[in-house]
């Protein structure tokens, strides 16, 4: 039965453990090999993370045509699929401004700063059975430390640009991220606690009998639910999109970018966006777990069947598509209104809840 | 670049000593190309924080002389140039002018003409509220709304390109009537598009007004009480959420509108919740004023006899309408010649436009926007 799942291309570890073999009957230095790994690694994830962009770009406007009565992109390639490209091809030929008065060092450095530690991120992810670039043993920790560096690249870019209007959005973008970090935390610690490690593979080992959102009962429902609600405030997407509030700030932090700069901002909008539904799939959904009803074996193998890749971005996909969902049909929060929501609600909310949470694992409520 | 701080929190012109800012202040200048002032609309906003402490309207980007280009146009002719102020309510402008013409030659308009302008007038309403509320929705944040409007404002548009040969600027109006008779298709697709509205309006408030979002941007924001809208001289929505009663359908009817059973909306809060349900409602207010007319269009005339030249008799003619916007007077100065002497258009959105800093008193960036969408600014017809 094991062979019969390895015939799957879509479970990696077959690739894997096939490329790790060629490649150490090639190369016999153990330093060289070490290498060329890492640099097969680096490749594949840099060309996953761009074509991922290319088809979450395409998948928003699809979503926002699909809330908004009209078609989308339907002329480039078949059904506007290239669209994306057709943009990048137009962002890659555009001057890349950079404004006088600035401060150029910083000005060209915050997209790459931006960029990096969003890609940063992705590394402990498991995207499927056995396939991990990097288990480390605080895999959580470091998601939540990386993802809080790219504040500094956008304070960076708004402070940089010498614009007024950059530098409001960047304060704002600085306000919202601290704040809801907190509640991201402790959401996440909800499930270490009841979990017990911080490495990814075990929490996702944790759910073989049952995700967490169903074991968990409403207090991790409701972490869940903060979590959601908190990372979409985090990667500052509407309706929490304060930082780049067209309306009010034509366009924050990002206001003097253009060309490529611009697209970098883009990539990393996407990037975050794909990272914290897949930290949120895999701690609070399973990860790349099938889903499994009790005693019901014929119902549970023929889930075992189903790829884990599969089960892994189908939910991954799924939450992408609600924080979408948010973005197309919630007016945007005023600067107030949003520190009132982290302080005031969620942060005493998921305080409270972490309570319950250390509760349920102590007298082992949960199944 | 010379810093010119002085050791003291305020900063002075070194010519005049004129103080331009305190220390800690923040000015930026919103517009004229800016995407929340719906044009080139320049405010000045002195920022402490996002907290605005005042605002200063630059105006003057779109000014066209159009009130000095009447002077050089027939009474035939100077109407179309109105079109172009309050490109919203077009149809509306063309009509206060043509009535202010007709009341100084004592011209009886047909029956047929005028139920054919309230039509139009009405439906023009509708269409404007319609823009109204798909940019409210874009300057709050949500996209999606402005799709959601646009479906039963492009129906509106058709029937207009389809019976008035425009889509915006309609310039159907002439003195003493209109332009031509309706097209035959006009009565059906009218009724077909009030039922689409009627239909429709409960989407309106699933997306936006039933949102929690969208109620606390804009629930106990940009107060304006009854007294500052009578100072300021606001009218139309802006002022009737206020608890002013300055429906100009009601005080002084024309056209025929004292004919028509339909209520004045008003809504006492004075803050932008009270302004944005006030439109909600005058959009169903204009749907049953076409539903009483648009079966029982008189037949007869649609333009009454004119002469080839029209001259006004010597004197001074003043003449209101209501807008989608508020009040909107037109005073002619007549010598007795083919063009009028001087012509000085009233608009609404100049005093509408004047109240803005009063109400942004206090509030953030964030809440200006809301203010700029719920007073729904047209910037055309500010400068003229």
């Amino acid at each position: 039965m094991e062979k019969l799942h390895l015939l799957f291309v879509f479970s990696f570890s077959w690739l894997a453990s096939h490329l790790n073999m060629w490649l150490r009957t090639g190369i016999g230095n153990s330093f060289l090999l070490l290498v060329t790994e890492m640099l097969i690694a680096g490749i594949s994830l840099l060309a996953f993370l761009v074509i991922l962009c290319f088809f979450l770009g395409y998948m928003e406007r699809k979503v926002a045509a699909f809330m908004e009565i009209r078609l989308g992109p339907n002329r480039v390639g078949p059904k506007g699929s290239l669209q994306i490209v057709a943009d990048t091809v137009k962002l890659l030929f555009k001057e890349g401004l950079t404004p006088d008065g600035s401060d150029k060092f910083l000005f060209n450095l915050a997209p790459f700063v931006v960029v990096v530690t969003s890609m940063l991120a992705i590394a402990p992810l498991a995207f499927a059975r056995d396939f991990q670039l990097w288990d480390v043993n605080i895999g959580i920790f470091y998601v939540t430390s990386i993802s809080s560096m790219a504040v500094i690249g956008i304070l960076m870019a708004g402070w940089s640009s010498s614009n007024k209007y950059s530098l409001i959005g960047a304060m704002r973008s600085g306000a919202q991220i601290v704040s809801y970090e907190l509640s991201i935390g402790l959401s996440l610690i909800s499930i270490v606690i009841l979990s017990g490690s911080l490495r990814l593979s075990d929490i996702i080992q944790s759910q073989a009998n049952g995700w967490w959102i169903f074991k968990g009962h409403i207090p991790v429902l409701i972490s869940f639910i903060i979590f959601i609600i908190a990372s979409t405030a985090e990667i500052n997407r509407a309706p929490f999109d304060l930082t780049e509030a067209e309306q009010e700030l034509t366009g924050g932090f990002h206001t003097e970018y253009a060309g490529m700069k611009f697209a970098m901002f883009l990539l990393s909008e996407y990037i975050n966006l794909f990272i914290v539904s897949a930290i949120a799939a895999t701690i609070f959904l399973g990860g790349w777990m099938p889903f499994h009803i009790g005693n019901l074996t014929g119902f549970n193998h023929a889930m075992d069947y189903i790829p884990s890749s599969l089960w892994f971005f189908g939910k991954t996909f799924f939450i992408i598509f609600i924080i979408m969902w948010f973005r197309w049909t919630f007016p945007r929060l005023r600067i107030d209104q949003l520190l009132n929501l982290e302080w005031k609600y969620l942060l005493p909310i998921s305080m409270g809840n972490t309570l319950l949470v250390s509760a349920m694992a102590v007298f082992g409520w949960y199944l | 670049m010379q810093m010119t701080r002085k050791p003291s929190d305020i900063t002075t012109d070194a010519k005049s000593g004129e103080v331009l800012h305190h220390e800690g202040e923040f000015i930026i200048n919103m517009g004229p190309q800016h995407p929340a002032t719906h044009g080139v609309l320049h405010l000045k906003i002195w920022l402490e924080g996002e907290t605005i402490k005042k605002i200063e309207p630059h105006l003057g980007y779109i000014h066209r002389g159009i009130e000095k280009m009447c002077e050089r146009l027939s009474y035939r002719q100077f109407i179309f140039s109105t079109s172009r102020m309050d490109y919203l309510s077009a149809h509306i402008n063309n009509q206060a002018c043509a009535l202010a013409v007709e009341k100084a030659l004592g011209l009886e308009v047909p029956p047929r003409a005028k139920a054919i302008r309230i039509i139009l007038a009405e439906l023009t309403r509708i269409a404007s509220h319609e823009l109204w509320w798909a940019c409210s929705g874009l300057d709050l944040g949500g996209v999606t709304p402005f799709f959601y409007a646009f479906r039963e404002r492009e129906a509106i548009n058709d029937i207009m390109e389809e019976t008035c040969g425009a889509r915006l600027t309609q310039n159907f109006i002439v003195p003493g009537g209109v332009m031509s008779d309706l097209h035959h298709n006009f009565q059906k697709r009218v009724k077909r598009v009030l039922t689409q509205i009627k239909d429709n309006l409960h989407e309106y408030d699933e997306i936006l007004t039933g949102n929690i979002i969208f109620q606390n941007r804009l629930k106990e924001v940009g107060y304006l009480s009854r007294e500052d809208a009578i100072s300021y001289g606001c009218t139309g929505p802006a002022a009737r959420g206020s608890g002013l009663s300055c429906d100009i359908r009601k005080l002084y009817p024309y056209d025929g509108y004292e004919k028509l059973d339909f209520d004045e909306i008003i809504f006492n809060e004075g803050d932008c919740w009270a302004r944005y349900r006030v439109r909600m409602a005058e959009i169903l207010q204009s749907v049953h004023i076409i539903e009483q007319l648009i079966d029982s269009i008189p037949d007869g005339e649609f333009q009454a006899k004119t002469k080839n030249v029209i001259k006004l008799p010597k004197g001074q003619f003043y003449q209101r309408v209501e807008t989608a916007r508020g009040e909107l007077g037109v005073f002619i100065v007549s010598d007795g010649a083919a063009t009028p002497y001087r012509c000085k258009f009233r608009s609404p959105n100049f005093s509408n436009l004047s109240a803005i800093p009063q109400m942004a008193q206090g509030a953030k960036i964030g809440d200006l926007v809301a203010i700029m969408a719920t007073v729904d600014l047209v910037i055309p017809d500010i400068d003229r």
